[in-house]
This record gives C-alpha cells, structure tokens and sequence, in this order.
C-alpha cells in the first residue's frame, strides 16, 4: 500500500558512499570483528538482492542497539554467572570418563580431573604432553619428521640395554645392546662407548668378536664394596645418551590441514619446553605443551593464559559440552591477574579472601575465625557472604550505588535559589 | 653471561602465544589511567621477572600495552602494572 521506496542500490562502493556516516559510527561502536562481519554481510546482501540507503541505515542501526543490549552492565555479578555456567556442566563431567586414551598409545587426563588440575595451577600436569611442530624443511616427511624426533626422545643406557653383568673373574661389567633398540633410537655402539667412558669408572672397551658387547673394566679396590658396585652399576644404565630430559616417549603424527595437506607433528610424553624451543628441525614459534607452569615460566603471563584458555576450553569440547568462552577468559583472568598462575581453590582465589566471614563460610568454619581472631583481622563487610550473614545490602546490581549528599552542591544551589528571592525581599 | 645466554636463542616474542607487549610512555600512562578511573595496582599485573617484560626492557612501575587477540571481538588492548615481585 505503503508507496516502495525501491530505490536499491547493487553497487557496493555506491551504497557505502550513501551510507558513510553509519558505518563510520558503526565502526566507532563495535568491536573490528563485528564491524568487518557487519560490513561484508551487507555488501554480500547488496550485492545478491540489492539495498536501499535507507534499509541499509536502519540495519546498521539495529545492529547497534542489539551490541549496546549486549554488553554488561556495571553491577553484573560476571564471576558468579561464569562459575555456574562451568560448574553445572561440570557435574555432567564426572559421570563420564576420568582416563581417555587418546593419542594413539598414551593416555592423556581429560574430563574433570583435568580441569581440577588446571584450574588449581598444579606445577606439573599428571600427564604432560608436548606438541611440536617441524619447520619447512622436516614437516612434510615422515622420515625427517623421526629424526628430530630421535633427537629430542631421551635415550639413556638403559633403553638399549639387553643384558648388564657383572664378570667377577676379569673384575668387569659386561653390558650387551639390543641391536633392534639401537636401531630403533638411532645410536651407534660407539656412541654408547663415549657415554661410558666420560662416567670415569674404568677402561671401557667393545668386543672385538662382538661388537654388541661392551666391557667395562673396574679397579680392584672397586669389588671390595657390593653396594658401590650396585652404584656403579646404576650409574651406567642411567647415562645419558641422548635427548632432553624429561622427554620420555616421542611419537611422531600426521596431522591433516585444511588445504589438503599433511603435515607430520611430534608428541611427546612429558615435557620440557625451555629446551625443546632450541632444538633444531623445532618451529619454536608453534611449540606446544599443556604444562602451564612451564610456559608461565618460559614465554610469560600472558601466554599463560591462552593456555590457560586453550586447556580448558579442550577439556570441555572434548566432553561436548559448549560453554560461553568468555566465561573461560574470565577465569584464566582472574588465574593470572596478580602475574603469575595462581589457584582458585575453595576458599576464593588462592585462599586470599580479605574477608574472614566469608572465609568462614565454607568449610573449616571454626578453624577460619580462631584464625582471623588470632591476627585481629577486621571484616569491612563488603563482599557478597559478609554482606548475606549480617543482612546487609549485597554491593552488586542495584545495591552498587549509594545516595549520598554533597552538601556544597545544596549550599549553591540554595544561594542561586535564594539569591533572586533575597535580591526581591531587599 | 648474560650475552652468552643470548647467543642463538630463540627469540619467545615470536611465539604464536606470546601477544604483542609494549611500555607505554609515562605522559599516555598517566593520560590512560584517567581515563579507565584506576589507580595502578588496581590494573593486572606483571612481574618484571616476567620473561616477556625482561625482553622488551620494562621496569617496575612501568605500564604495558599488550594487544590480545581475543575470539569475541577481534583485537582488544589491555594494559598490565609492572610489579618487582
């Protein structure tokens, strides 16, 4: 009925020239990702089944006010909201698994325990796990992709070892290789030889029949003890070879990207990110591991909390549960707001809660207020439990703010009031 | 020693968790703190020892841009108190 304002445009450049005004304000307002979604949604529109000016104007600022509907409001009790949006899907959490053997052949912790783990701030996760990306020359072979892995795998004697004895007749050690393990970590008996030798305990020499076998000759004061042979023996099997510490198992996996591609990855069983960043064939700049601690320590607070994130938002997708990440970044902000990780533990974030009413609250009720009492604490009554035991006004919400009166402000404005009505009287 | 530690090392600016971070020049700090209403301590913290801070030379007291990228709303720029703890 109503006479069409048909006057669409198809050409972007036109219609943005049309509309400049709106979008520069848009622009102003909204965070880039929004905007940049905001303005290619109208163009891909324009573009398909054409836009009037004046459509276009009103989505703009539809957009707007829905963003402005969206934000937080000052008051909002954001920490609670977070902690029952994690906790209730977390209940669902325990009843479904504790172990989950993932990658291929090892075992990695998800699912409840995980995140207890994390949000805990434990130094060292129950299983730690590396993912390491390769650099452009190793990443696309699998064979070159194993020989860093060889490299960063931590190889000690023992590994190789079949058999160690101890020869009382020609007062020696004799150790044999398993030719199938030292093939298998790419060491050669020589190798083995030198990491003896520099362990100092005696001549060192290979079999000249057998070139699997190593003997290592000890002194004659050296059998009088039976637990410094058992030492010694020790100290021989645990000889480093090769590898970074820590480093326990290297797996090497073909990960498929998007393009098509396959790209062979490392993951490892336990991890040591400091040294693993130096190792060459390494792209440090993608090096991962789920050990937060580490990567606190190693690149800083604020890559701590994208893995921080990262671990937590993991655990919940992997139990298909969806939860808001902004929740998640909210934790991983409060975890890491005094610069380094700290706990959130049953009694506020690392049991720092000023108040001790409120750390009464939740356990070990007694035991928290012999305690304030002791080191005459003072409770301002300002948070939510003091607030709730004493039935005061909770400061969140409308309870925020408060009337008060500036008395200089009534004092002008009674003269300018007065002012005119005294002016009259006089 | 500390050249010696630099020698060939990987540089931890470059790591795709590590965002950019920057020491924000004394007059703009003063001029942002009016703005966000907060008195230093109360912004999040930083700890000189921080490997990040070392790296770009910041000294307690100092203020740090850093420029996250965030998965709801693109690039967000967030500032932290260097503390000497």
């Amino acid at each position: 009925m109503a006479a069409p304002r048909l006057e669409l445009v198809y050409d972007w450049e036109k219609l943005r020239s049309l509309i400049g005004e709106h979008l520069e304000k848009a622009r102003q307002t909204l965070p880039p990702r929004i905007y940049e979604e905001l303005e290619s949604k109208l163009r891909s529109t324009a573009e398909r089944h054409g836009l009037s000016p004046d459509e276009a104007r009103r989505i703009i600022d539809y957009v707007l006010q829905e963003y402005e509907f969206s934000m937080i409001e000052p008051g909002e009790p954001v920490g609670t909201v977070a902690a029952q949006s994690i906790g209730e899907p977390g209940t669902q959490m325990t009843l479904r698994t504790f172990h989950y053997a993932g990658i291929r052949e090892f075992n990695v912790t998800l699912g409840l325990p995980r995140f207890i783990e994390i949000v805990d701030a434990r130094k060292e996760p129950s299983t730690p796990v590396m993912y390491i990306y390769l650099d452009e020359e190793h990443r696309y072979d699998e064979a070159k992709a194993k020989e860093v892995a060889r490299r960063i795998e931590f190889t000690r004697v023992v590994n190789v070892a079949a058999e160690i004895d101890l020869d009382l007749i020609n007062t020696r050690f004799v150790l044999r290789l398993d030719p199938l393990m030292l093939e298998d970590k790419g060491v050669t008996v020589e190798q083995v030889k030198k990491v003896v030798e520099r362990l100092k305990i005696g001549k060192v020499e290979v079999d000249p029949e057998n070139p699997l076998v190593i003997y290592i000759y000890l002194k004659p004061e050296d059998m009088t003890s039976i637990i410094d042979l058992q030492k010694k023996r020790e100290r021989i099997l645990n000889a480093k070879i090769k590898g970074i510490r820590k480093i326990r198992r290297v797996v090497v996996q073909a990960e498929t990207r998007e393009d098509g591609t396959t790209e062979y990855i490392l993951v490892t069983e336990g991890s040591n990110l400091k040294e693993v960043l130096e190792v060459p064939g390494v792209d440090p700049r993608r090096v991962y591991t789920n050990n937060i601690h580490e990567i606190e320590e190693v690149l800083g607070i604020e890559a701590a909390r994208l893995a921080l994130i990262r671990e937590m938002k993991d655990v919940l997708d992997e139990q298909g549960l969806d939860v808001d990440i902004r929740h998640i970044m909210l934790v991983a902000d409060v975890m890491t707001q005094t610069g380094r990780v700290r706990q959130i533990g049953r009694h506020g974030a690392s049991g720092e809660k000023p108040s001790p009413l409120a750390r009464a609250a939740f356990e070990m009720t007694t035991q928290m207020l012999f305690d304030a009492a002791a080191r005459g604490e003072v409770d301002r009554l300002l948070g939510v439990t003091e607030s709730v035991i004493v039935g005061g006004i909770i400061r969140m919400g409308t309870g925020m703010v408060e009337v008060s009166m500036n008395p200089a402000a009534l004092v002008k404005a009674a003269r300018a009031a007065g002012g005119s009505e005294q002016g009259g009287s006089e | 020693m500390a050249r010696k530690q630099k020698k060939q090392k990987f540089n931890i600016l470059e790591h795709e968790l590590v965002p950019k971070h920057e020491v924000v020049p004394p007059e703009e700090a003063v001029r942002i703190l009016r703005e966000l209403g907060v008195s230093p301590p109360q912004l999040p913290w930083i700890r000189v020892t921080d490997p990040v801070v070392q790296a770009i030379g910041a000294k307690p007291g100092d203020i740090v841009r850093i420029y996250r990228k965030s998965p709801t709303s693109g690039e967000v720029v967030v500032y932290r108190y260097v503390v000497g703890y």
